[in-house]
């Protein structure tokens, strides 16, 4: 195992060298690119404890996303919570969804498909019921009132919620560098690797499972209260739409399953492409979106193993 | 509670419904069972398909007729899809297939959306509106031509799977693909082949749709979910389990949509879903866990 030092420095150097791009430019569309894909970060770093660590691919990390996100909107918008106070319910709340679900369809023995379908469903279910409940607002979805002030967690500056963000990732990055060099990140891959296996060795797979979730649900449950205190603003179909399962699992798929960096290199990588194709591709509605799909085909095809993959393959390359 | 005509209605109607979800439902569960992969691309196929159905209707060609053309069509290019790109590029390896899918799917709703912005278009045809008339109640005519189609392309799925060499050779990968490709069955050919079919059928789908229903470039993606239901439930990979599990989803649809209203009626399938996955997640007629 790596010194501390040399386990941590990457992250540090990381989450320095986004916290300095606000300070270089103050191009909102650059500041905003940023924030997206830090959210997208940040949520795929959820998605990642239990889908890349634990191997349990989910469909429906939009489940907890919008959990976050209603969380925190109804709290302040329906009963006056404090910004803050709400952001940590929402991570609650979205943590405890998470072990219910959790704890639901592992106890049954789902595993693969199965358990990535019935995640699919739990996101559909809420959904629906978010589209047709007036407690959060049916169709029209639920406003936060705009009052940029910082007791309200709100910021006119793009700058500042993009710190925030980098913060979130940082911590996330932290946690996540942790889990894996601890005992319990150990356990998670003994299960991805072979569950038999774990269980014959008298790991408590089913509980481990249920904690991975848990954690995995609170993270992506931040992302969820982050873009409600960014846009103020959510409905049944962005907080619980499919959108957000599959960029949750794109980024790090896309940037390295199961390591640390991997969703943030993979939520860069997507954002950079997503604009570069948009630039290309001009204003045609949807043109930008179609090349971007055939990229990621193509990405997958020459670099199966993720973008760090690809990177390593280089430097073996290089080596030998 | 309703008039026993009332329930009974919405039981058939369920039913002609629930034909069409079948139809969908088995392309996917045969790929399922046969790839042993999710094809996240399904509703955009069949969304391809009924843009293609359209402009069939369009030139005058009825879809009823243009179902003839389209479905070879499909077939091929499920086949060269299968063939060509997901095989290659995925590596083997099952998220890189979902990532694959995935990505086809987005290339084609999106190409769809560019070439024909994301109006809503339906088709008229002389039966559009013609009802028939069995005693109690009155069927919509386009359902129930949607219905017989699909009891058609069953048997047909049926017959091919149970009768034909390439049937036996699909039957064989399902089961055990090493052992197929040890007695010389060309498995990269039988898995195109195989999503060749399910794209087929796929177009079928997407003919007798057309005349009752709606296109626009993320149609398909509503049917996607409930074929999910559809084929969890009836046990993945099992073609009749897809069959029964269509009809029996389009009749818990028509119900909870008469019980609880229109926007919560899918709710009913997907808790249904939920619940067979939690209990019994082999499905109720599955073939294997």
């Amino acid at each position: 195992m790596k010194s501390p030092l040399r386990a941590y420095a990457p992250i540090f150097a990381a989450v320095a060298a986004l916290a300095g791009i606000p300070l270089a430019t103050s191009a909102n569309t650059v500041l905003n690119s940023l924030a997206l894909a830090l959210l997208m970060a940040l949520a795929g770093q959820g998605w990642n404890i239990l889908g890349g660590y634990a191997g349990q691919i989910s469909f429906g990390h939009a489940v907890f996303f919008g959990t976050g996100a209603f969380a925190t909107a109804i709290l302040q918008s329906r009963f006056g919570v404090n910004a803050y106070l709400a952001f940590a319910c929402a991570i609650a709340l979205g943590a405890a969804v998470g072990a219910l679900i959790g704890y639901l369809s592992f106890r049954a023995g789902l595993r693969g498909s199965y358990f990535a379908l019935v995640t699919l469903a739990f996101a559909e279910v809420f959904r629906i019921i978010a589209n047709a409940s007036s407690f959060t607002g049916g169709a029209a979805g639920t406003l936060l009132k705009l009052d940029a002030r910082a007791a309200n967690f709100q910021f006119a500056s793009r700058a500042i919620f993009v710190w925030i963000a980098v913060g979130l990732v940082g911590i996330a990055l932290i946690g996540t560098r942790m889990i894996e060099r601890s005992r319990f990140g150990a356990y998670l891959v003994a299960i991805r690797e072979n569950e038999d296996a774990a269980r014959a060795l008298g790991i408590d797979t089913l509980k481990l499972k249920v904690q991975a979730i848990t954690l995995s649900a609170g993270i992506t449950a931040a992302a969820g209260a982050f873009y409600v205190q960014y846009f103020l603003f959510v409905d049944a179909n962005i907080a619980f739409g499919t959108w957000i399962s599959i960029e949750a699992l794109l980024t790090p798929i896309i940037g390295g399953l199961g390591t640390t960096m991997g969703p943030l290199v993979g939520a860069l990588a997507l954002q950079v492409l997503a604009q570069a194709t948009k630039a290309v591709a001009g204003r045609a509605p949807g043109a930008d979106v179609a090349l971007y799909g055939a990229l990621l085909v193509a990405a997958i095809a020459f670099a199966p193993a993720g973008l760090q993959g690809l990177a390593a393959r280089f430097k073996r390359g290089l080596a030998t | 509670m309703f008039a026993p005509q009332i329930i009974l209605a919405a039981i058939v109607n369920g039913l002609l419904t629930g034909a069409v979800y079948a139809l969908v439902s088995v392309a996917l569960t045969l790929v399922y069972g046969v790839l042993h992969i999710i094809n996240f691309a399904h509703g955009a196929i069949l969304t391809a398909a009924m843009f293609a159905a359209f402009f069939a209707s369009q030139a005058g060609i009825d879809p009823l007729i243009a179902m003839f053309g389209l479905a070879p069509l499909f077939f091929v290019l499920g086949y060269a899809a299968q063939r060509f790109v997901i095989s290659p590029a995925s590596h083997g390896s099952d998220s890189n297939v979902l990532m694959v899918t995935l990505g086809i799917s987005i290339v084609i709703e999106n190409v769809l959306l560019v070439a024909f912005g994301s109006d809503t278009r339906t088709i008229d045809t002389p039966y559009g509106f013609s009802t028939i008339d069995v005693g109690f109640l009155f069927l919509p005519m386009p359902r129930v031509i949607a219905f017989g189609a699909a009891s058609v392309v069953a048997l047909l799925l049926w017959a091919l799977l149970t009768k034909s060499d390439t049937g036996k050779a699909i039957r064989a990968v399902a089961k055990e693909q090493l052992g197929a490709a040890l007695v010389g069955i060309d498995v990269v050919h039988i898995y195109a082949v195989t999503f060749g079919v399910g794209a087929a059928c796929l177009a079928v789908a997407a003919c007798v749709l057309l005349p009752s229903y709606y296109v626009h470039p993320q149609v398909g993606d509503a049917y996607v979910l409930v074929a999910f239901t559809v084929v969890v439930l009836g046990g993945m990979g099992s073609v009749p389990g897809a069959v029964i599990g269509g009809l029996a989803v389009g009749v818990v649809e028509s119900l909870s949509g008469l019980y609880f209203g229109e926007s919560l009626g899918q709710l009913g399938i997907f808790l249904i879903f939920i619940l067979v996955l939690l209990l019994r997640p082999t499905g109720l007629f599955g073939a294997r866990a």
